[in-house]
């Protein structure tokens, strides 16, 4: 297995495991009181805003440890640039990951339109962003494996 | 996926010169182990410039390396 496929692998699973974590971390802090509070927006503004922070700053150690581990374990050197094929991958992954969003975000929409309540508005966008940066991740290992 | 038409020599021709290594012609073209990698099992068209640079690298003309369709694989 080469490195952008194991990277991709070592993508997917921090990518759960960050939101999982961050998830049950936050879950417990949902403020009572009225749904559509002042306090439950700000509770969902800070959830995305520090959702965003986090797994920004853990995607980058996570990296740099799966880059010690890649260069004790096989001796080979990270590639340092991206090429060609890098670039065709990651622009097909993105575009797969934005499509996903934008489903995400109508979908979203679409339950303010029907009367839901707010929340779930935050949930559906929260959620879709977690699976199209899944996806785009998943659609990186596919392309690497299979082939473009 | 639609399979992929453009076939190649590359790694027939990496061995007739002096065993030449995938890292080692990755590094003459500009391209990652991975790209070699992915030209050699026939997943990955090259762009032309890449096409090129790898005739130059082997020193022979496109069609000597790249062919279009099964039936001229040799």
């Amino acid at each position: 297995m080469t490195y952008q496929e194991k990277k991709s692998i070592v993508s997917v699973i921090s990518a759960i495991l960050i939101f999982v974590s961050y998830c049950l971390y936050m879950y417990p802090r949902f403020p009572g009181g009225g749904l559509e509070s002042i306090e439950a927006f700000r509770y969902w503004g800070s959830f995305v805003l520090f959702l965003t922070l986090f797994s920004i700053v853990a995607h980058i150690i996570i990296n740099i440890i799966f880059n010690i581990v890649f260069r004790i374990t096989t001796k080979e050197k990270e590639p340092t640039f991206a090429d060609e094929l890098d670039r065709l991958i990651e622009l097909k992954a993105h575009r797969n990951s934005f499509f996903v969003f934008i489903i995400g975000f109508l979908i979203a929409m679409g339950s303010l339109v029907i009367l839901q309540p707010s929340h779930m508005m935050f949930v559906i966008l929260i959620t879709s962003g977690f699976i199209s940066d899944v996806i785009g991740s998943v659609t990186k290992l596919y392309h690497y494996r299979r082939g473009v | 996926m639609s399979k992929n038409l453009v076939g190649n020599h590359i790694r027939k021709l990496r061995f007739n010169h002096d065993e030449m290594t995938q890292q080692q012609l990755a590094d003459k073209v500009g391209v990652t182990r991975q790209t070699i990698v992915a030209l050699e099992k026939g997943n990955y068209s090259p762009s032309l410039e890449l096409a090129f640079r790898i005739a130059h690298t082997f020193n022979l003309p496109l069609e000597e390396i790249f062919y279009y369709g099964e039936n001229t694989k040799q």
